[in-house]
């Protein structure tokens, strides 16, 4: 393996996390708190160091599948250490650990928090942990990629590894301009959400946080009661803003690029439209009896559907008291999960479309078992390589689940707490039912449970395979 | 520049290396999905699986704002129909690979009627490129440019040879060479100089010449310089390289014996080449390479179809003759290797056909935005040839060049008319429908009207 490249890649995720920790620090100045002053210093030593680290040129810069998992998972990791250190410093999360599982559960967009006064916190740590979903949400690799000349054709290898989706591919030729016009799309939503949010009424620092929560996917909230406290404009302004987050950006580009026609042919969007209004309606109705009006049962259900599916983890109500039926379509729709390509995480619906088509083919199997079908997704076939990765992952999904379910079980909650707590991290949601429900959270967990729940994030938001590789002895052993 | 290259064959792999690192936009075509991904994983390009003949598949990969297509698909007519609708659908020059030699003699009445830009053969590209190796000593060294149709001569003076302290005035009546075009000279390896009638040649000059090739190798010998063109070649392997070799060689006067084993190939040669030697046998076999006496021959080219026995035919030859060698490689991933061994001449024709697509891009690129058609670098940039197509009633057309009154510095190094490559003489005029060849230094020249003083 090529140590010197992924070192490389490591000291840029370094120096870009440095340059990140300026907008807390920018906010801690406006609100006139010596918190922001910790987040400098740790800007400084992240940006130095990442400096140090990337002084030595590699000489033959390839990436290939290989490295491009790792460098991947470790900049993530090493992302989510040195970015939990200012939470400790100001001593607004007295243990590293919570400051860790604080900080993952932000890059990871999962929104998951130990914190059951999330209103003590300072502006500048809000900010930041806020900040962390928009940065997490689009991939910070995909971010240093636009930026940085990095190493030619080879770097689609990085942004397989980071970005979600079964197959990822170039928009256009170059992975530089593809990772450029992925940002602007989701720069582009940022704004007109933020602009949107403070027509309403909404103060500019909620508007922010929020906006890098929906977009990115995140759900850090800055109230204790999320979104609940807000006007039912502002909700609703929210509910589309994470729909359209969870759409593959496929869809944007070919917006961008007036193809509009064409986004009528991806499968993909076309079920992620039809689940949202199922879902959405059928709750909507199911919960009725429990709102004033059926306007207000409408937009309750769409905003939680909205949340849960695109795995942002907000709530304008606490759903855990909802008729099962409603609390079960919600469970189901965690393991759904947003679109490929999106900034959503979840099983994601194209594996799910995938999965779906295979089920007929293999039973048809069994009646004709000569027959040779081949199944097509958008009107193109699926290769056979992408079928079975698809199959895998779903098989490593599930054992993760059980196992970190099982492990997490030694801290003796019941099991829907425990069973959606690993559900909800695996799958960067945030909230779960019960004892992890919307208006609880993970506090009361162990240190150990932690730690699982942690590697459940990060592998939930990475797809799995960059993180187990990491444990894959023939990757490390020298030749 | 924006390119779609259908086919990641050899060539489209070797190409969109080359092509990448230019900074070009480029989207590969193929049918096949590991090609296409084991492309798009190492070098910056998109990949579209599809056929590149289906106009889908061409609109997304974007034919409407492309600038260029290459179709090196491993079939002629997928090529051909390729780039006809690639044509249809967008703005694009096209270029396409086309190998059988029954379209190739119809190269011309396809490239014209079809609107393509370049036709490129990969065998007979490399016939060429051996043909040159054994016509023109090792004082020559030979550029080609304007899509291959213009070579470019280049020599040194020797210090006792007949052209010191010749002038350009008097060249053509002292040699009898009318139909050779002194094009630049290289001087001190500093200037270059596009000479006019008072120029003066003196030893250690680098003269570059247009002529045709069989002009040019009397030309040689006019002033002693063809010593060691060889005399007779034994080509091993009767392929499509091997034919096309042999007909250049022919035409230029060399012997040509060539060994094959196929006898029904053999009689198809035998029929095509009357005036060349048709053995039947197996080229690796010793008995028979002695009876040819090989130890004599001055060529000696190792084309079979297997790159092993091209080597070892080689070293052999290399070992027991003195002849110059010219060894076909067709795999491309060990020229390390094979650089080591003492083999001569070593060609690859699939490099040798990306090469020649990539000057033609390169040609391209310089000359975007211009009027120009073509841009080609001449002595490390000190010098440019310029191709301008003549449209109806140009200020430079209909006369003579004698009477034209051209800048200093500038030369009207050749004019295409009808396929034909015509060495200008001060007689000759350029009329409308020509592509004309301005060899320039120092000049910035964007229409052909620049050419003439002010």
């Amino acid at each position: 393996m090529k140590y010197s490249t992924i070192g490389y890649i490591l000291g840029q995720v370094l120096k870009f996390e440095g340059i990140f920790m300026l907008l807390p620090f920018l906010t801690g100045m406006i609100y006139h708190e010596n918190e922001a002053y910790s987040y400098l210093i740790i800007g400084i030593i992240c940006f130095v160091l990442g400096c140090l680290i990337t002084l030595k040129k590699v000489k033959h810069p390839q990436i290939f599948n290989r490295e491009g998992f790792v460098a991947v998972a470790l900049s993530w990791i090493v992302l989510s250490i040195f970015g939990a250190i200012p939470f400790v410093i100001t001593g607004e999360i007295p243990s590293y650990v919570d400051a860790l599982f604080e900080t993952i559960s932000g890059f990871t967009t999962t929104g998951a928090s130990i914190l059951s006064n999330v209103e003590a916190l300072t502006h500048t740590s809000l900010m930041w942990r806020s900040f962390t979903h928009w940065v997490g949400g689009m991939g910070v690799l995909v971010f240093i990629m636009s930026f940085l000349p990095l190493m030619g054709g080879s770097t689609i290898n990085l942004m397989k590894a980071e970005s979600p989706g079964p197959s990822v591919s170039r928009l256009v030729p170059h992975v530089k301009d593809t990772a450029k016009i992925l940002y602007r799309i989701y720069l582009v939503i940022t704004i007109i959400e933020i602009v949107l949010l403070c027509i309403f009424g909404m103060p500019m620092f909620d508007s922010l946080t929020l906006t890098f929560g929906t977009v990115g996917t995140g759900g850090f909230g800055i109230h204790n009661d999320s979104i609940a406290g807000y006007s039912p404009v502002l909700q609703n302004i929210i509910t589309v803003f994470m729909i359209l987050s969870g759409v593959n950006y496929v869809a944007y580009f070919y917006i961008m690029t007036k193809q509009l026609k064409e986004i009528f042919k991806v499968e993909e969007i076309r079920v992620y439209f039809g689940i949202i209004l199922g879902a959405g309606t059928f709750i909507a109705l199911n919960i009725r009896s429990l709102y004033g009006s059926l306007g207000e049962a409408f937009r309750h259900a769409f905003f939680q559907v909205g949340s849960i599916i695109t795995t942002c983890g907000y709530a304008t109500t606490d759903f855990d008291l909802w008729p099962e039926t409603s609390k079960m379509i919600l469970v189901l729709l965690m393991f759904i999960g947003a679109c490929a390509g999106s900034t959503g995480g979840g099983f994601k619906i194209s594996r799910l479309l995938i999965l779906c088509k295979a089920i007929p083919k293999q039973l048809s199997l069994v009646i004709h078992p000569r027959e040779v079908k081949v199944i097509r997704m958008d009107g193109k076939p699926i290769d056979h390589n992408t079928l079975r990765s698809t199959n895998v992952y779903l098989a490593i999904y599930f054992f993760i689940l059980l196992v970190s379910t099982l492990l997490i079980s030694v801290d003796n909650f019941n099991l829907t707490t425990n069973f959606t707590a690993v559900a909800s991290t695996l799958n960067n949601i945030g909230p779960g039912l019960d004892g992890v429900g919307p208006t609880r959270n993970f506090g009361m967990y162990s240190d150990f449970s932690k730690f699982v729940l942690m590697f459940d994030m990060l592998a939930g938001r990475l797809e799995l395979y960059p993180l187990l590789i990491l444990f894959m002895p023939s990757l490390w052993r020298r030749k | 520049m924006n390119i779609i290259i259908v086919g990641c064959g050899k060539v489209g792999c070797t190409l969109v290396e080359a092509l990448s690192s230019e900074n070009h936009d480029i989207v590969v075509i193929d049918s096949r999905p590991e090609k296409v991904s084991a492309l798009t994983d190492t070098v910056d390009v998109m990949g579209i699986v599809g056929n590149g003949v289906s106009h889908t598949t061409l609109k997304q990969a974007g034919i409407e704002t492309a600038d260029l297509l290459i179709a090196v698909t491993g079939s002629d007519e997928e090529n051909l129909l390729c780039c006809v609708i690639a044509k249809k659908s967008g703005h694009c020059q096209t270029i396409a690979r086309i190998r059988n030699p029954i379209y190739n003699e119809e190269k011309d009445f396809l490239q014209k009627e079809f609107g393509l830009s370049m036709i490129i053969n990969p065998e007979l590209t490399a016939a060429n490129e051996i043909a040159k190796v054994f016509q023109f000593p090792s004082a020559i060294r030979v550029d080609t440019f304007a899509k291959g149709r213009v070579e470019l001569l280049h020599f040194k003076i020797g210090s006792n040879s007949p052209l010191c302290g010749l002038k350009l005035s008097k060249f053509h009546a002292t040699l009898h060479c009318n139909d050779i075009l002194v094009c630049t000279i290289a001087r001190n390896s500093e200037e270059v100089i596009i000479p006019n009638g008072d120029f003066e040649f003196a030893a250690n000059d680098i003269v570059s010449i247009v002529a045709k090739r069989r002009d040019a190798i009397d030309f040689f010998r006019k002033i002693g310089l063809e010593k060691n063109r060889v005399s007779n070649t034994i080509i091993a392997g009767g392929g499509k390289i091997s034919y096309y070799l042999a007909k250049s060689l022919l035409m230029s006067g060399i012997k040509t014996t060539i060994i094959e084993i196929n006898q029904q190939r053999c009689e198809f040669l035998s029929e095509q080449l009357p005036k060349a030697t048709i053995l039947c046998g197996d080229a690796t076999d010793k008995e028979l390479l002695s009876e040819e006496c090989i130890e004599k021959a001055a060529g000696f080219a190792a084309l079979t179809d297997l790159d092993e026995e091209n080597i070892l035919l080689s070293l052999y030859a290399n070992g027991i003759s003195s002849a110059k060698t010219v060894t076909k490689v067709n795999r491309i991933n060990f020229t390390s290797v094979i650089n080591k061994l003492d083999l001569g001449s070593i060609i690859y024709p699939r490099v040798i056909t990306a090469e020649y697509i990539i000057k033609y891009v390169r040609s391209m690129n310089n000359s975007l935005n211009s009027n120009v058609e073509a841009l080609y670098k001449l002595e490390d940039g000190k010098a440019e040839v310029l191709e301008f197509l003549l449209k109806e009633n140009s200020a430079v057309c209909n006369i003579p060049l004698q009477n034209l009154k051209i800048r200093k510095n500038t030369l009207i190094c050749c004019i295409y008319r009808n396929h034909q490559v015509i060495v200008p003489s001060g007689q000759d005029c350029m009329m409308p429908g020509d592509s004309v060849m301005i060899a320039t230094s120092g000049y910035n020249i964007s229409d052909i009207k620049e050419i003439l003083e002010d």
